[in-house]
């Protein structure tokens, strides 16, 4: 066995995983709080990574520092996704909050398709390259072939978003909403809670985590098209399953699983696989844990 | 304080409230008593805005409030303890009590009020920093209670407190809720089975039969009914 590979491939899969884990907090704070799985959360992604690229594509023309462009489209990708999330909550799915789960289902099932198909009208169905406007760190030089750059950045970026994540659901008001409104949406109304506002803010962070994700990753990739969405999309929903539906550090613990699965099973295995490693990997852990690894298996005390 | 006039609430298309009419005046105790399935519940979920009347209103202070989302209707100091206490299970006491006082921004009046419930129930105080979800029956309703007092009630809605409690449990959630309506001036509406308690503690009561209110007069007028003894008192 050789050490600087298994790095690699270590590094590799930390780097899947944090995308991964970046969408499927998404899918697990939206099914924590109306119990829906937003089928649609991959075509955010897709969006803010096509925001992004467009932003990118007007800004390199003022010329403008690199970092700067890609600085400034990535909160327009965050912004512009956000908007799409909560514009999605509003007209997909809030007039069916007590239709049964099945009707928004398939609502949000709608909504993938749609979105697919605007991107393709609008964007065709053909890859656009993506600008690499992440400069080299001069830092990383010796160990370029370990750790790029983009995965550097991958890596922080992630980590950052989590720490203020965990900060945000953690103390502050309404992050403490958002928890009481998915252990008990009546209880919530009548302490006050505006339930819509905790929904749509759901969203919104949802919605802005994802397009972190699909920012990162085009720049690490460097091509994007309508249909990265859908793949992504079913991965962090395989991660999120995968930690526990509805469970926060779930969704985390279920990214970086999964990517790292997919790693060492492309590197070590096949990489013809790639896929199934994922899928494998989700059905053997729900044998074990059917709740997902740090899913609650549900009880209530009367 | 709390007017309701000829209320008529449905889930689907049973209806679960046949028109009824309730009148608490400011700084009153008054008790909605009744069977399993009368109804009771639904009254307070009607008046807090969780499952809207169909017909009726519902007038707080004068206001018609009918209709009102549930978040609003707590902003006017209607707070309601509902029944199985519903502590956020997964929040540590201390942060169902934040949740309680949601709508407030008065940071030191907050604490202050914190330390009063904790002061009313100093167990709680201990658990501070332990899951709601850990506590017994009794230290849960205690929390539920204190939960809604944070919310600096001026009409408090409690379905069922002694539901499912130890018989020295009960005696000492009432005293508090008795304790609360002297010293704060805080008016009670108390929904309950245990109708021998609640008429004791109450001005006045209501007794409920399937959707409709079918007696109403002075608690201690209730409490020597010979129907009420038959039917809810066991004597």
């Amino acid at each position: 066995m050789n050490g600087t590979y298994f790095i690699e491939l270590f590094l590799g899969g930390l780097t899947r995983g944090s995308i991964y884990a970046l969408i499927a907090l998404g899918y697990t704070m939206v099914y924590g709080i109306i119990q829906l799985i937003n089928f649609a959360h991959g075509e955010i992604y897709m969006i803010g990574a096509f925001t992004a690229l467009i932003v990118s594509s007007v800004l390199s023309f003022t010329g403008m520092s690199p970092v700067l462009i890609f600085i400034i489209a990535a909160i327009a990708a965050v912004v512009w996704a956000a908007g799409y999330g909560m514009t999605m909550e509003k007209i997909a799915y809030k007039p069916l909050r007590n239709a049964p789960r099945l009707s928004a289902l398939i609502s949000a099932i709608g909504m993938s398709l749609f979105l697919q198909n605007y991107v393709l009208l609008a964007q065709t169905s053909d890859f656009q390259p993506f600008p690499d406007l992440i400069p080299d760190l001069a830092f990383l030089k010796p160990i370029e072939t370990i750790m790029n750059t983009t995965q550097f950045i991958i890596l922080v970026t992630t980590a950052v978003v989590m720490v203020v994540f965990t900060l945000l659901i953690r103390y502050t008001k309404m992050g403490k909403a958002m928890r009481a409104t998915a252990q008990d949406m009546v209880m919530a109304q009548l302490v006050g809670i505006n339930i819509n506002k905790v929904i749509m803010f759901t969203f919104l962070l949802g919605s802005a985590t994802a397009a972190i994700g699909g920012v990162l990753i085009s720049s690490h990739i460097g091509q994007i098209n309508y249909y990265i969405g859908f793949l992504a999309g079913i991965k962090a929903f395989v991660a999120a399953v995968l930690g526990g539906i509805g469970s926060i550090p779930g969704a985390v613990l279920g990214g970086f699983v999964l990517g790292l699965t997919e790693s060492f099973g492309t590197g070590y295995i096949s990489s013809d696989y790639e896929d199934v490693f994922a899928f494998a990997i989700l059905i053997i852990i729900l044998i074990f844990r059917p709740s997902g690894l740090l899913g609650k298996t549900t009880r209530k005390k009367v | 304080m709390l007017k309701i006039e000829n209320l008529e609430t449905f889930y689907g298309n049973i209806q679960a409230l046949k028109g009824i009419d309730l009148h608490i005046e400011d700084g009153e105790i008054v008790t909605l008593i009744g069977a399993n399935g009368a109804g009771k519940t639904t009254t307070l979920m009607s008046i807090s805005g969780v499952v809207p009347p169909r017909n009726g209103k519902i007038i707080l202070n004068g206001k018609d409030i009918t209709g009102t989302a549930a978040d609003d209707i707590v902003s006017m100091g209607l707070i309601q303890v509902p029944e199985g206490r519903r502590i956020f299970s997964e929040l540590s006491v201390a942060e169902n009590l934040d949740m309680g006082a949601f709508l407030r921004n008065d940071a030191a009046e907050i604490k202050r009020d914190m330390e009063y419930v904790y002061q009313l129930f100093p167990i709680l105080a201990e658990r501070r920093h332990q899951h709601g979800g850990t506590l017994s029956g009794g230290e849960q309703q205690m929390l539920a209670i204190s939960r809604a007092l944070m919310a600096k009630p001026k009409i408090l809605l409690l379905d069922e407190p002694s539901l499912g409690l130890a018989p020295i449990i009960v005696q000492q959630i009432f005293d508090i809720i008795k304790k609360i309506n002297q010293e704060q001036g805080t008016t009670v509406f108390l929904v309950e089975q245990n109708a021998n308690q609640a008429l004791k503690i109450a001005h006045k009561g209501y007794v409920m039969e399937t959707g409709r209110i079918t007696m109403s007069d002075t608690a201690s007028n209730l409490l020597a009914d010979d129907e009420v003894k038959k039917a809810y008192l066991g004597i």
